[in-house]
Parts: C-alpha cells; structure tokens; sequence
C-alpha cells in the first residue's frame, strides 16, 4: 500500500477519534505532545488502526509509535508483509 | 466533670454514656437555585414545563434500535444531537447516560449564574442513575463475543461505570467538593437530591448540583423489563399507552434523560442574590425489607419514607397540597402508592392533589426523581399543577384526585416528591415554596 494512502486513512481514524483539526495531522506530529491524546485515547488509535488495516499490532511495537510518521511507518511493513 | 475517653470506649463505671445533646440550633436551609433537563418532552425547562402543562406525551415507538421483536415497542426517547452540546472528542468518550447528565448540569448551573461566583471546593456533585452506562455495556459485550477482547475499548469502563455521570459533571464545571453516586434504581434521582440536600445542611458544601440521569432504551435493558412483564405492551396506543392509576393500567414505558438541581445554602443564595424556585425542606427514607421488586403490602414501605420526609421538614398532614408520585402506572405501584398517601395523610388524601408526569414522560428511571422534582418545584413556584393524563376509567382502589388529564392552577405551598425503587428502596422529598 503506498505511504500517502496510508497516511490519508491514519490522518482520517486521528481526526475522528481525537477531533483535532485536519491541518495538525502531519507527519511529524506526536500523538501525546502535538495531537493531545492521553493513554486511553492511544490504546483506542491503536484498536482503531488494527480494524483499519486488519492487522494485529503487539503491545511492544506500539509502545513505539509515537508520531503519526512512526504509524504510517509500521502500517506500511506491516501491509506489505501481509 | 472528668473529659470523655475516645468513642468506643468501654461506658463510664456505673452507668451509660448520655447522649449528646446539641444546643438548639436551627437547620442550616437549603434552596434550589437552578436547573436543567433532557426530558422526552423538552430539552430546556421552559419547553418541558410548557408541554407538561399541555398534556403532551414524549411516548412513540422506538427509533434507537429495531425494537419489533419485542412485547414492547414503545418508549419516551430524548431528541438529541451531542455535538451540538459536547465537544466531539469528549463526547465519544461517554456514554449517552453521561451526556444527559453533564449537558443538564451545565443547564443548571447556568441557570443558577455561577460561572465566576462559585468556590470549587464548596461545591460538590451528586448524580445518580438506576444502572450507568447501559448502551456501553451492550456494545462492548458484542465485541467481546463476535470479535474477541482484544477489540474491547479501553474506554469500556470509564463509560459504563455508574458513578461516571457525576465525575464528567465535576470534570465539566470545576466542582472540586464532595462527590457521589446513588444507585437505588427508580429512587436513584430523589435520593441524589436527598443526599445532596443533606450534604449542604451539614455544611460540608455551600452548593451541589444534583440529579439523575438515564439511557436505559436498550435492547438488553427492554428485554430485562419485558422479561418482568414490567411494562406496558399496548404498542398501538403509543402516547396513550402509560395510564397511572387508571384502571385499565398495564405497566411502565421506559424513558430516558437527566434532571439536574443546583441545590444552594440559603446563605449562599441570599448572598450573591440569587434567584430562588423553591425550598427543599426535608427529606425521608426508608427500606422495605419486603421483596427484591414488589412494594411492601400497602405501601407500608412508602409510607415511611414519606412520614420521614414530613419529620425531617417539620410538617404535619395539614401542609401537604400536592403529592408528585411515583405514579409508574403499574398495577401494585399505584395501587400501594395511593395506600401510602392515605396512610399518612389520613383524611387529607382526599384533599391533596396527586399527580404522575410520568403519563407523559415515561419513566426515567434513575432520572425520573430528579426530572419529576424538577416539575415539582415549577408546580410550586407557578402555581400550577402537572396533570396525570390518559386518565379515563377510575379504579375502585385509587380514589384519590390525580389531577387528571388537565393541569390545573392551584396555590401550593408544599409538595411531596415520592420515588420507589426495585430492592425496596423509598425516597420521598419535601419541598416548599419560597417564601423567605
């Protein structure tokens, strides 16, 4: 799947569960420092990009992902795996 | 006079402890100061209290879900857009028992004109519900079997837990004072309001907005009821299908929504010149011990509670004008109602108004002591009484005036709110105009 697809459908799931404006969802913004999302709203992005994408991501690669770059990131090996 | 060892210690030699007696001191007095609602009927007090004048029923069939399997089809449903009340992102974080409560409280403290005139730490928050967050619950409960639990939402418990509604509320307005729950099912919202006034009394807060809030128009909670025969299966008459104290009664319709008070000392109140509805001047309580659901045998429960609220206000039979019942329109709640009013009232019975809004509303549930309370405090403050529609045949057992069909205009001083709830529990508040 290309970056920028990938990037269009996280933007959209950050939009709709944390409500910020479409303009905030960058590359390089951090979920908690930019977006304003606390550790349940993380939890749920999470939930949110394994239905998205349907794939299942461990505790310990999410724990990674920071900045909505890492996602796109990681969604786009993990869906080139699959 | 030798000084008083700890409490729980062994009794002086020779005899027992005598009890403390305070000096005569006055209750401190508690006014009501503001509100807010979501009622089936209105989503502003004055849309509500003028379509509980006119008679008008929130009743329909249900739209939340495809109710059609169902023996009951009909419920009293809120006409609500969150987003146009609570920020998108908050909003998705509660469940719609949560929102009724918190868009109702802000309604209430507006109302009260407090923003900027409060003291946080004074001021406290009281809510309760019947159940908390229904519709959570039976969402997540779905994902769990069809999905597994790894797609449960970290936001399952903090929507669904109960005591939920009164911590969105502190979160929302800044009240930084006591907080707590009532869960005492259909008393919940009365015993919130009874519990919130008792705070203030004892001075531990200057002010508590207080209440009840419900969502419980589910298909799992429609199932429970409907299991219990519990409600009214007279699908096609819609709005004219909840009958209180009428003969042909055949059980509750279910409502949802949220009432909120801002209860205020009269200190408080006289200081910052606020307006004031009315007085809540007691409260009573009592428990059946009798049956998980059913009253006890001739309200003798209610009963209670009632001569404890008329206790706690310092009032006699004589004073009643108005009674706000529970008036659910099943078949023993009416019945051991009216058999509660006689009981305490005696010959007054006859005398006094008794009224159900819940003919038009349906019944809220955790919510509809607050929201009743709310009507009760208007009745008070305007002179007018809520009718009890749908009235049409009268049954031999309930003979008292329901106020039926029309509200009427009658000079009330003090009203009785009643609220009864499934394992027994009794709620009854007294409330007076305001007279200074």
């Amino acid at each position: 799947m290309a970056q920028d697809e990938i990037f269009e459908r996280v933007k959209k799931i950050i939009i709709d569960q944390l409500g910020v404006e479409g303009p905030l969802v960058i590359m390089e913004a951090s979920f908690i420092d930019d977006l304003g999302a606390d550790s349940l709203e993380i939890v749920d992005l999470i939930m949110a990009f394994e239905g998205e994408f349907g794939i299942t991501i461990p505790d310990e690669d999410a724990e990674d992902l920071s900045t909505v770059r890492d996602a796109v990131e990681y969604l786009r090996q993990s869906t080139k795996e699959s | 006079m030798k000084a008083a060892p700890p409490r729980g210690g062994p009794p002086p030699r020779g005899g027992v402890w005598r009890e403390r007696v305070s000096p005569k001191v006055s209750k401190r007095r508690v006014v009501v100061t503001g509100m807010g609602v979501m009622s089936p009927v209105g989503t502003s007090i004055p849309e509500f209290w003028e379509n509980l004048k006119a008679g008008k029923s929130g009743i329909r069939r249900i739209t939340r879900f495809d109710a059609e399997a169902y023996p009951c089809q009909i419920a009293a449903e809120v006409d609500f857009d969150v987003t146009a009340y609570i920020d998108r992102r908050e909003a998705r974080k509660m469940d719609r028992f949560s929102q009724f409560a918190v868009v109702a409280s802000r309604m209430a403290f507006a109302d009260a004109a407090l923003d900027g005139v409060f003291d946080p730490v004074r001021s406290g928050v009281l809510i309760g519900t019947g159940i908390g967050g229904m519709e959570t619950f039976d969402r997540e409960t779905r994902v769990l079997m069809e999905k597994g639990p790894d797609r449960v939402s970290p936001f399952f418990i903090p929507m669904m837990i109960a005591n939920m509604a009164s911590g969105q509320v502190s979160i929302d307005l800044g009240l930084k004072g006591p907080i707590n729950t009532v869960v005492a099912a259909c008393a919940s919202g009365t015993s919130a309001i009874g519990d919130a006034y008792e705070i203030v009394v004892r001075g531990d807060a200057d002010l508590m907005v207080c209440g009840g809030t419900e969502a419980p128009i589910t298909p799992t909670a429609l199932a429970g009821f409907s299991a219990m025969k519990a409600l009214s299966t007279r699908n096609d008459l819609g709005p004219g299908a909840c009958r209180p104290f009428d003969r042909g009664r055949d059980g509750f319709v279910m409502g949802e929504g949220a009432g909120a008070l801002v209860l205020e000392s009269l200190n408080s109140a006289m200081a910052r010149g606020a307006r004031i509805y009315a007085e809540v001047a007691g409260y009573g309580m009592s428990s059946d011990a009798y049956h998980i659901t059913a009253p006890s045998p001739a309200g003798e429960g209610a009963a209670r509670a009632m001569k404890a609220a008329m206790a706690s206000a310092g009032i006699t039979p004589g004073d009643v004008d108005y009674v706000n019942a529970h008036g659910t329109s099943t078949l023993y709640n009416d019945l051991n109602e009216t058999l509660a009013i006689k009981e305490v009232l005696g010959d007054r019975a006859y005398k006094v108004m008794v009224s159900s809004v819940k003919s038009m509303i349906g019944h809220l549930l955790g919510a509809a002591g607050a929201v009743e309370t709310i009507a009760t405090v208007l009745a008070l403050r305007e002179g007018v009484v809520p009718p009890t529609i749908n009235y049409r045949e009268r049954d031999p057992e309930c003979d008292l005036d329901y106020v039926p069909n029309q509200a009427r205009k009658a000079d009330i001083k003090v009203a009785l709110k009643n609220s009864f709830g499934f394992g027994g529990q009794n709620a009854c508040l007294a409330i007076r105009r305001f007279e200074g």
